[in-house]
């Protein structure tokens, strides 16, 4: 199995008339995702590459059965491109554009926590999710991903998420399902979400879990890996000799204490039982490893 | 984009929050004559985006011209914690009875807005939050329902504020939270809020630090560029669109996304260099952003060797090839180039490069191999 998505998947594409929505929502589709519509105001009744454009995405659903959405719009549109999507009733919103203002997010994670607790964001900021062989939605290069699991990934990072899908690939490992979770300050998918999923999911039995620097996310999935989860966890966190970023005043130090480092990270994942990598090749070496110890 | 004071007050004045009538300045006659304009006692402070200003000499009172005088001279060019000092913000001295904290900033761990309040400002409030937390009142706020009045006269009652300034204190936490949400800000802080003998409360300080991807929105920001303290390859790289922060090592380092980067200094720092910058190209660069890239890099006279690791996803591998080729014929390479490739379009990308690969243009197959080349070249 996989998590959030499988091969029955069926995507909306918001942004698949621009130039970036129409190269990856074309190639998610050569990979195999079920690509079944489009949308853009202007655009409506027209098609791209066969894929159809309709009006909105409520209009899309009705039509083609849609119960996923990728967004590809421009920052400022993304807010509005969230809402229109939860309330089409899709259940899975994927939003790959960055540089979405941190108002905007706090703004419509809290709305869709809310009014539309079902339905689960991905994003802003990320590289969205891959099955391999099943689905892949987003930016993600499909043919560094290997099939057939065991090892499930989520990651902050994406281009770090790559680079664990090719280190694993690169062993020979098959991965379940590898989520982008992004790295803003408000993601919509959180690393304990997609820890839980993937410790009920039977085919997943082991997690590589890529952190970096800032906030406590990977404190709190410390946590969660020492209380709740039974299999093992390999973890990486970038940022070990990053400059210290710009402290955001008082106000932030004192939420975050001595929260936040690379260093503090590590500890926390290592005081729960992870193997944690020191670079990025390191994660497949471990992985392999592990696995190993699980035949 | 953090703000400096002076500035950070114009825009709680916009707000409505209450901050005491100054002007910022750059020399010590305009320092004089602004002085004598807002009438004795004044407060001259140093502009520079560090804390401990007071303790380095940087804030001084002035009660007459001759006084304002000696001050901006001493205060004009002095050196707080590598800062110079460029600007001084002048105003009217105020009366202080007691000094508060607030401010608001996202709390991330609950994706709620969290509004911090204390009767105990004007210090080290990272102290007062370690030693008795319970100083400290907070609230969170939720961004869709906003800041409620009932919610924030329950939240200053709790502060412990002295009554006779809670009236005041609930409308600038309200003006405030607004000067956050409706300012795209990151942080707002007022340290001391104070309340003078007189019942009024006010801001004395201000910390502002804005979310700069909602620049798109905000055309009245333009007027905060060229004030930023950046260094100055900060600046040109900045200019550039490019996200860039200055280093002291050789290796001169180029990525695309923030964690990718950030792994590629931890990399080069493992085999035994020492990273010239930190420069994400972002998603989706495209030749030229490529090429500029390389520009800034080779600008900066401390770096020896470069290295250019990108697994491309929304970015192709094709148009980075074709951006080191463009910078190759645009300037002229004082360093090394190691250039590592893979993901979207990399079989494409590595011919691009094939073709032009020489003593200055290597190509690395893993990040491993590509920062333990790139180090020995700047060591050589």
């Amino acid at each position: 199995m996989s998590i959030f998505v499988d091969e029955t998947t069926r995507v909306v594409y918001q942004g698949l008339t621009g130039s970036q929505g129409r190269f990856h929502g074309l190639r998610n589709r050569a990979y195999g995702t079920r690509v079944v519509a489009g949308t853009n105001p202007k655009k409506a009744g027209t098609d791209v590459d066969g894929v159809p454009i309709f009006a909105s995405v409520a209009d899309a659903c009705r039509e083609t059965g849609a119960d996923a959405s990728c967004v590809f719009i421009p920052a400022p549109g993304v807010a509005g491109a969230v809402m229109e999507a939860a309330e089409a009733g899709v259940e899975l919103i994927v939003v790959i554009t960055e540089g979405v203002p941190a108002h905007d997010e706090a703004r419509f994670f809290n709305a869709l926590r809310r009014d539309h607790p079902e339905t689960q964001l991905l994003g802003p900021n990320c590289p969205g999710i891959i099955s391999p062989g099943r689905c892949n939605i987003g930016i993600t290069p499909g043919e560094i991903a290997l099939a057939g699991g065991p090892v499930g990934i989520v990651s902050r990072s994406g281009t770090l998420t790559y680079q664990a899908l090719h280190e694993m690939t690169q062993q020979g490992i098959g991965q379940t399902t590898c989520v982008g979770i992004g790295g803003d300050p408000v993601p919509g998918t959180s690393f304990i979400d997609c820890l839980g999923r993937f410790e009920s999911d039977p085919e997943t039995r082991a997690v590589i879990m890529i952190g970096e620097i800032g906030g406590s996310d990977e404190e709190e999935a410390a946590e969660f890996i020492a209380t709740k989860m039974t299999k093992p966890v390999v973890a990486y966190v970038a940022g070990v000799t990053a400059p210290p970023g710009r402290k955001m005043g008082h106000a932030g130090a004192i939420i975050s204490g001595s929260k936040g480092t690379a260093a503090a990270k590590i500890e926390a994942l290592e005081a729960a039982g992870c193997r944690v990598a020191r670079n990025p090749t390191e994660i497949g070496v471990l992985m392999a490893d592990v696995i190993e110890g699980l035949a | 984009m953090d703000l400096f004071e002076y500035q950070g007050k114009q825009l709680f004045a916009r707000y409505g929050i209450p901050v005491s009538p100054g002007e910022a300045v750059e020399t010590v006659d305009a320092a004089v004559a602004a002085a004598d304009r807002l009438g004795y006692s004044v407060v001259l402070k140093a502009q520079v985006q560090v804390g401990g200003r007071g303790k380095a000499g940087g804030i001084k009172l002035a009660a007459s011209s001759d006084e304002a005088r000696a001050h901006a001279a001493d205060i004009l060019g002095m050196e707080i914690k590598g800062h110079v000092v460029g600007v001084l913000w002048i105003e009217k001295a105020s009366d202080i009875a007691e000094e508060y904290y607030a401010s608001f900033t996202l709390d991330r761990a609950v994706k709620l807005h969290l509004g911090m309040l204390s009767a105990q400002g004007g210090v080290e409030i990272e102290q007062v939050a370690a030693e008795s937390p319970q100083a400290i009142a907070r609230i969170h706020v939720d961004p869709v329902d906003g800041l409620s009045e009932a919610a924030c006269w329950a939240w200053v009652e709790r502060a412990g504020l002295n009554p006779a300034a809670t009236e005041a204190a609930v409308q600038v936490l309200s003006d405030l939270y607004r000067a956050y949400t409706d300012g795209d800000a990151d942080l707002v802080e007022i340290n001391p809020l104070v309340l003078t003998p007189d019942g009024r409360v006010h801001a004395l300080d201000a910390k502002v630090t804005l979310d700069e991807n909602a620049a798109f929105r905000h055309e009245e920001w333009s007027a905060y560029e060229g004030t930023e303290a950046l260094d100055p390859r900060e600046r040109e790289a900045k200019s550039k669109g490019l996200n860039y922060i200055g280093l002291d090592g050789e290796v001169g380092i180029i990525g695309n996304g923030a964690g990718l980067v950030m792994s590629t200094l931890d990399v080069v720092n493992q085999v035994g260099g020492a990273p010239a910058n930190f420069l994400d190209v972002g998603g989706g660069a495209g030749a030229d952003l490529l090429a500029n890239a390389v520009e800034v890099i080779n600008n900066d006279p401390q770096v020896r060797a470069i290295l250019v690791n990108i697994f491309g996803g929304i970015t192709k591998c094709d148009e980075v090839a074709n951006g080191i080729v463009e910078a190759l014929g645009r300037v002229e390479l004082r360093s090394p180039i190691v250039v590592r490739l893979d993901g979207t379009n990399a079989t494409e990308g590595r011919a691009i490069l094939a073709g032009h690969e020489s003593d200055t243009l290597i190509a690395a197959p893993t990040m491993l191999d590509a920062a333990r080349k790139v180090v020995e070249l700047a060591k050589r």
